[in-house]
């Protein structure tokens, strides 16, 4: 056993680091609801003022930012799952020949930071004259989303029991039922922590917005919230509003499914 | 927008081939291909087509508009040569301090913490702490660009109110501090990862471990390194990957706090990327400078999980 005052210690160390992530998180949802032109500085309880959070979605434009990137994030996630639940199936559970091969290169695929190689995707997108559109956004994002679904899927069908693919296959269930019958309803869990972080990276991706759209009816939340910080910089409880606004939807996501947060950012997966 | 798997993907894959034998049951013959199609085009498309660009791009001077010289290695001889972009990959070394080193070491304290008592609530501790983690960095920046304000944000007015209105600066304005305190805010948000990450590990431990510390009269320092710390090995290097690799690609967070000011103050690789690709004509030279982040990212994240293989293996 510890003694009495270590475990004080404990809680208390674990306590004020609890406390240090929280505080500028707190700061800011209380200054987005100061009294507007209030005075009061970052952080300080002066009153509950909604309105605004409905001023910054309104004048701010936050509606359509969230709107863009709800559509973003919607069609990155649905083709990302879907493509990489085909490949993690393949590299899984099937033998074919040239499998290593690929296999090594969605690994490089999955290891390329966005720094290199954002300067030819802009140019090569721009020849296509897909910048500026939302493809210049979803495409890239579901490329490497996708090399990261199919390892991430690839090891849950590597834990799949053998004897359970034998047994369907046995039964005469082709590959294609196998896998939506049969594998899939074991898969939900590997699935919805694939899809939560899919979507927190294309939710929060800010570089690649920057540098593919200039219209503003395309910014994501990010790229329109810095350009709301340019505008606004003097307006501080309107430019806590629209941050608050931006970080909302991951934020709620997370409080309701943390543990597929958790789990899946500690595996090793990281958006930088 | 790149994922990189520390232990998911680096960690098991070679691992995985060494066992030779390693064959994937079921379903032999060319069906595998019809299912891997759609991922292979999307992959090859939008990240291995580009990667190959950029390496291609990067021996030439080009402005984006008019047509390109090819200059050889040239750029890559910048890397070295340019004042600029020594500076750049400097900050980078200083911010893996702060985004990877500081955090591990706080993770570490509290996971020394954990392992000698049980905790009630951890789960809830761990909830808080990781927060950080899930909000962009765009938002971060916005809200530590206010609690850094040098005329009403929170840190001036509390070093005043305590009477040492001395430290109160301009935090991001100030050519000696601006760096560490982007620097800090990355240790804001990575704390959580990493304890996170090193408590997890705690909790395999074998209690029977620290009975066996006990018994031989072992206080709390010593069981931290006699026990805590070895068995943390692997939960440390994937810690320390992960953190170096967020550290080396910062780019939201410089962007919106400081666009690299004061002066260079806090130009890092990215920004570099980012400004001479897209506003001062240098296309080829960002290219080069991309595709050296990316090498070093590879040959870190590599090179960290053989040390803790092999130190596992010892």
């Amino acid at each position: 056993m510890t003694s009495r005052r270590e475990q004080t210690l404990t809680y208390a160390l674990l306590g004020a680091f609890s406390l240090l992530a929280l505080m500028p998180i707190a700061g800011i949802v209380l200054t987005a609801l100061q009294e507007p032109g209030g005075g009061a500085s970052f952080g300080e309880i002066n009153g509950v003022h909604p309105g605004n959070l409905r001023r910054a979605w309104e004048d701010g434009n936050f509606g359509d930012y969230l709107a863009s990137s709800a559509i973003v994030a919607a069609a990155v996630v649905a083709i990302a799952t879907t493509v990489s639940i085909l490949a993690g199936y393949a590299f899984g559970l099937m033998r074919f020949r040239g499998s290593q091969v690929l296999f090594y290169a969605f690994l490089l695929g999955l290891m390329i930071p966005t720094e290199a190689m954002i300067v030819p995707l802009y140019y090569d997108l721009r020849d296509l004259a897909l910048t500026d559109t939302y493809w210049a956004l979803i495409l890239p994002q579901a490329g490497t989303s996708i090399a990261f679904g199919t390892f991430w899927m690839r090891a849950f069908f590597r834990t799949v029991p053998r004897s359970l693919v034998e047994a369907a296959r046995i039964d005469g269930a082709s590959s294609w039922l196998t896998l939506w019958r049969v594998l899939l309803p074991l898969a939900r869990p590997a699935v919805l922590t694939m899809v939560v972080l899919i979507f927190m990276w294309t939710w929060n991706e800010f570089l690649l917005a920057l540098v593919m759209v200039t219209d503003e009816g395309l910014r994501t939340a990010p790229l329109g919230l810095s350009f709301f910080l340019g505008r606004n910089q003097a307006d501080l409880t309107l430019l806590a509003a629209g941050a608050v606004i931006v970080a909302t939807p991951v934020v709620v996501l997370y409080a309701f499914l943390q543990r597929h947060f958790i789990r899946g950012m500690v595996s090793g997966a990281v958006k930088g | 927008m790149t994922q990189v798997a520390g232990r998911l993907g680096i960690a098991r894959v070679p691992a995985a081939l060494r066992r030779g034998g390693d064959r994937p049951p079921g379903e032999p013959g060319r069906v595998g291909y019809a299912y891997l199609l759609p991922a292979v085009l999307l992959v090859g498309a939008f990240t291995l087509a580009p990667l190959l660009h950029s390496v291609w791009l990067s021996f030439f001077e080009w402005d984006g508009i008019t047509a390109g010289r090819w200059v050889g290695l040239a750029n890559y001889g910048d890397l070295l040569s340019d004042r600029d972009q020594r500076v750049a990959f400097a900050h980078a070394l200083v911010l893996v301090l702060f985004y990877s080193v500081l955090p591990v070491l706080i993770g570490l304290l509290l996971a020394g913490a954990v392992a000698r008592t049980r905790v009630r609530g951890l789960t809830l501790f761990r909830v808080l702490i990781f927060l950080p983690q899930v909000v962009a960095m765009v938002v971060v920046a916005v809200m530590w660009r206010m609690i850094y304000d040098p005329n009403d944000g929170p840190l001036n007015a509390t070093l005043r109110a305590v009477g040492l209105d001395g430290l109160a600066k301009s935090w991001l304005g100030d050519f000696g501090v601006a760096l560490p305190a982007v620097g800090l805010i990355g240790t804001w948000v990575m704390y959580g990862l990493a304890m996170v990450l090193l408590t997890a590990g705690v909790q395999k431990i074998p209690r029977s471990l620290f009975d066996a510390a006990r018994v031989d009269g072992a206080g709390p320092l010593r069981e931290f390194f006699a026990v805590t710390l070895p068995a943390l090995r692997g939960e440390v290097a994937v810690a320390l990957t992960l953190t170096t690799i967020s550290a080396l690609r910062n780019f939201d967070l410089v962007y919106v706090t400081t666009k690299g000011g004061p002066g260079d103050a806090t130009s890092v690789p990215a920004y570099q990327v980012y400004e001479r690709a897209f506003s001062t004509g240098e296309v080829g030279a960002a290219s080069a400078i991309g595709l050296t982040l990316a090498a070093i990212i590879f040959l870190l994240t590599f090179a960290i999980t053989r040390l803790s293989e092999r130190g596992a293996a010892r």
